[in-house]
């Protein structure tokens, strides 16, 4: 189906804009639910896999952008739409809807921070519990110690 | 029919000893007797399921290890020297007893199961007059003491401390007990046919009429439920779920190493060796040699023609079939998955008993008819 | 004596197992937390996190000629299909026109290395299920691929060959007889797996009705790949959105039915798998039949600066759906790199469809997930 097309279904929701360089809709975070539901119920639309999530930091880590990339089994059609938040700003959890989200939004949180409301349990995957920062965020400084050992800053003796 | 043990007292009775003397010695030697017969039996049996696996695996198993000297060239015999090896580094190695473990217990249980599988050595004829002590209540005997170490597998479970070997206590105790049964009912099939419950009696009775397993396809029947039953008695695969690699790393004996380790794979051999000789002495004809089969009523075969009997070949008939035997569970272990507990305890309870109490009504009356 | 039970032992209402990080059957360092109420599993929790090695954060600071061994090694056992995933995506981004032979090169080695990694999941599976021989059988095969392999680029397991723009090496004289000669002697092995595990009554007992991932529940958690097919969703990315030259070959996509149970459990998983293998090789015949000459480096550019811009890019992997996200901003460095492996959601539905059976059937309904630790933890 048309990426316009697809974009007319959800046109209507609030803050839903297309961006006609790129080809990704934008979605604010507070119709995030409503563009979800959409997706997975309407007839033409029907997009029963969420394929990834991905936490992209805008540069500064103080803004961050979450892509959503769906795609139907049925109607053989994807899209990519993307959801702007600044950090500390919460963006609702689609785990209720595909369980995929579930784990994806567990390494979001693990990596960029972002959080989640609704998920059933919202911990670090990938590091253990205990770990401080988030990794992936640009401004990222290795801490010194963990639990006592500490973490090689000069690397020039195997770089 | 003498039994070594009486052989013994009588051969010193000439001489002016001391009967607490005579009767230490008396234990002493069969005793000897039987652990060398374990322990070559855990050697030899140990190499041949190597070299049994990995030729069905599609490579050539131990080949490095050589003995006094002897490499054993490329083909086949290369690794000769690699269970004594074996024995020797779990001799010498290092005995640990993890801190919140049952100390006591933990050391008990690998005696127990050795035990189990000495005593059932002491009923066990090898050939026409070698019998540690002629019981008249063989079968039973035996029956009995091959129950004793299912007692050791729960103990070694329970006091490892460890929630792995646990399960594979628990799954070893409800196992092992319950293929007990369809064990006895099979051997009681030559009991109620033979009349006997020793084995020489039983033997006897094959050499005057015909193997039993031949008797009655009730029979044979018998010696396939046997057959299956003692693969899960000693808990080899398909029946392994006590010790199963994959899901309880070693099940019941994740924590024992060096020597007491040693002990549980001696008793695990030694188990499939008695079994094995269980079910040739009872349904293939002992030590009777095969060619005497061919004497049946209804062959004109000139009474001259050379059997191959007497008491040394009998040793040699007897180990041919325990090892053909022996082979066969080996075979059975690499060709099959194993079976999950559930569906093990219904095989044995849904499909075996019933079968092998069903045999045992119906063999009574081909026994009426015939 | 007392300090010395553990509690939880004699509390007879549920146990707190630890299938830890070093098991025999986890197939890497995966953690799984089981509440057991007897033999019977009532929760799974997996704990990952184990073999996290900051792929995607060194991504940020590697030119794209340089990712590429580091893709390999996410899932180190159908490495060329990572490759293949990253180069993809890349030549989207640079929007480059590959040479024929580059692209018939690439689906041949693809297709050798989705049997190898098949190779390596059905004789581990066997290996769970209690049958040993059949695992050292499927390696002795996989050898011989290996063998192939080694011969083309050099490397056994990582083989850093699928490089954006072309291939490093070209194929060399023997290689396609080589091929040949291989792809005749597997198609009798895998007669001889099909005796061994397939039809046996013990190995379909385990197997058949256990672990049954319905489709709804599979496309909701995003699994994808054989453990889909097996659940009777006809969805291959090499079918329904065709890269490469994958268009141009006529080979069947297997989809499990049920043929032994119920549709979606443990064995149409393996089966699946089994079939699958036997498609490659007809893939593979094809390809060698019609492959062109050409210079495998015509196309590779000497600098990889993409303009700015995102891709995500998908690939049909062994194990399956593969989605590489990068964001580029016009440095010869990627802004971001993500990489969606199939195994992480193939093992988020494991706590799904693995309650309520036994401990050997967690093992069992694992082994078919045919997960690899390498690209779930990244």
């Amino acid at each position: 189906m048309d990426l316009n097309k697809i974009f007319d279904s959800v046109s209507s929701i609030d803050g839903v804009e297309l961006n006609p360089e790129t080809n990704l809709i934008a979605v604010p975070s507070a119709s995030l639910l409503a563009v979800a539901d959409k997706f997975k119920n309407n007839i033409n639309l029907e997009f029963d896999f969420l394929m990834c999530i991905t936490a992209l930091d805008n540069g500064d880590s103080k803004n961050f952008t979450i892509a959503y990339n769906f795609h139907s089994n049925k109607h053989n059609h994807s899209i990519e739409i993307r959801v702007s938040v600044a950090d500390g700003e919460d963006v609702p959890s689609l785990s209720s809807i595909w369980k995929t989200a579930d784990w994806h939004e567990r390494e979001a949180f693990d990596m960029m921070g972002i959080k989640f409301t609704g998920h059933p349990e919202l911990k670090r995957i990938l590091l253990p519990e205990d770990w401080e920062g988030f990794p992936l965020r640009k401004n990222y400084e290795v801490a010194d110690y963990y639990h006592g050992v500490p973490i090689p800053k000069d690397k020039s003796y195997w770089e | 029919m003498t039994s070594i043990v009486k052989s013994i007292i009588d051969s010193f009775q000439s001489f002016p000893i001391d009967p607490f003397l005579l009767a230490v010695l008396a234990i002493l030697i069969p005793g000897i007797i039987i652990f060398l017969i374990m322990a070559v039996n855990a050697l030899i049996a140990v190499y041949f399921e190597r070299k049994v696996s990995a030729f069905m695996q599609d490579r050539l198993g131990p080949m490095e290890v050589g003995i006094f000297g002897f490499k054993g060239g490329k083909k086949f015999w290369g690794g000769i020297g690699q269970t004594f090896a074996d024995a020797i580094k779990l001799l010498a190695k290092e005995d640990i007893i993890p801190n919140d473990a049952d100390k006591f217990l933990m050391v008990l249980a690998p005696f127990i199961i050795f035990t189990g599988a000495f005593l059932t050595f002491i009923g066990l004829p090898m050939s026409d007059s070698l019998v540690i002590s002629n019981f008249n209540i063989g079968i039973f005997y035996i029956i009995a003491m091959s129950s004793v170490g299912v007692i050791g597998i729960i103990l070694a479970g329970w006091s490892s401390n460890n929630k792995w070997s646990l399960y594979g206590a628990m799954r070893a105790a409800a196992q092992m007990i319950s293929y007990e049964i369809p064990i006895a009912l099979s051997l009681i099939l030559v009991v109620l046919v033979s009349g006997h419950l020793d084995i020489y009696g039983i033997v006897q009775w094959q050499s005057e009429n015909r193997w039993f397993i031949l008797h009655s396809p009730f029979a044979a029947l018998g010696f396939v439920i046997y057959f299956v039953s003692v693969v899960a008695e000693t808990n080899r695969t398909p029946f392994d779920i006590p010790e199963a690699e994959s899901e309880l790393v070693a099940g019941w004996m994740t924590e024992y190493s060096g020597f007491r380790w040693a002990l549980f794979f001696l008793s695990e051999y030694a188990n499939m060796l008695i079994v094995a000789f269980v079910a040739s002495i009872v349904f293939l004809g002992g030590w009777l040699s095969p060619l005497q089969l061919i004497d049946l009523p209804f062959f004109d075969i000139p009474d001259s023609w050379m059997f191959l009997d007497g008491t040394i070949f009998g040793i040699f008939w007897l180990f041919i079939k325990a090892v053909i035997l022996i082979f066969c569970m080996m075979w059975f272990r690499w060709t099959f998955p194993r079976l999950r507990v559930d569906q093990l305890m219904y095989v044995c309870w849904k499909i075996f008993i019933p079968f092998a109490l069903a045999n045992v009504i119906l063999i009574s009356i081909w026994e009426l008819i015939f | 004596m007392d300090t010395a039970l553990d509690k939880s032992i004699v509390n007879i209402d549920e146990m707190v197992l630890n299938m830890g990080p070093q098991h025999p059957s986890t197939h890497g360092v995966l953690r799984l937390k089981l509440h057991t109420d007897g033999e019977v599993v009532s929760k799974i929790e997996p704990i990952i996190g184990y073999l996290h090695r900051c792929f995607e954060k060194h991504c940020e600071y590697l030119s794209y000629e340089q990712i590429v061994p580091f893709t390999d090694r996410c899932d180190y056992l159908a490495s060329m299909h990572m490759d293949h995933a990253y180069s993809i995506a890349v030549e989207k981004l640079l929007d480059i026109e590959l040479p024929e032979r580059v692209e018939y090169i690439r689906v041949i080695v693809a297709e050798l290395q989705r049997i190898a990694s098949h190779l390596v999941a059905i004789g581990t599976f066997g290996l769970d299920v209690g049958a040993i021989t059949p695992f050292t059988w499927t390696i002795r095969d996989r050898e011989r691929v290996l063998d192939l392999f080694e011969a083309l680029c050099g490397a056994r397991l990582l083989y850093n060959y699928i490089w954006p723009g072309g291939v490093s090496h070209d194929l060399s004289p023997k290689f396609i007889q080589r091929t040949h000669e291989f792809l005749d002697y597997f198609e009798t092995q895998i007669l001889e797996y099909n005796e061994l595990l397939t039809g046996n009554k013990i190995f379909i007992e385990r197997t058949a009705d256990v672990g049954v991932m319905p489709a709804d529940v599979a496309i909701n958690f995003g699994v994808t790949g054989p453990s889909l097919r097996g659940s009777g969703v006809d969805y291959d990315l090499r079918k329904t959105q065709p890269y490469s030259i994958y268009d141009k070959f006529d080979f069947n996509v297997p989809v499990g039915e049920g043929t032994m149970g119920t549709i979606g459990d443990c064995w149409d998983r393996y089966w699946v798998r089994m079939v699958e293998m036997e498609e490659s090789i007809k893939i593979i015949r094809q390809a060698m039949a019609s492959l062109p000459n050409g210079d495998v480096h015509a196309a590779m550019p000497k600098k990889i600066r993409p303009a700015k811009g995102d891709v995500y890019s998908r690939y049909e992997s062994a194990r399956g759906d593969v989605g590489i996200f990068i964001q580029s901003n016009g440095k010869n460095v990627p802004l971001r790199l993500k990489m969606r492996s199939p195994a992480f959601c193939n093992l988020s539905v494991l706590s799904e469809i693995g309650e309520g059976w036994m401990i050997s059937d967690v093992i069992t309904i694992l082994g078919s997930l045919d997960i690899v630790l390498g690209e779930i933890d990244r």
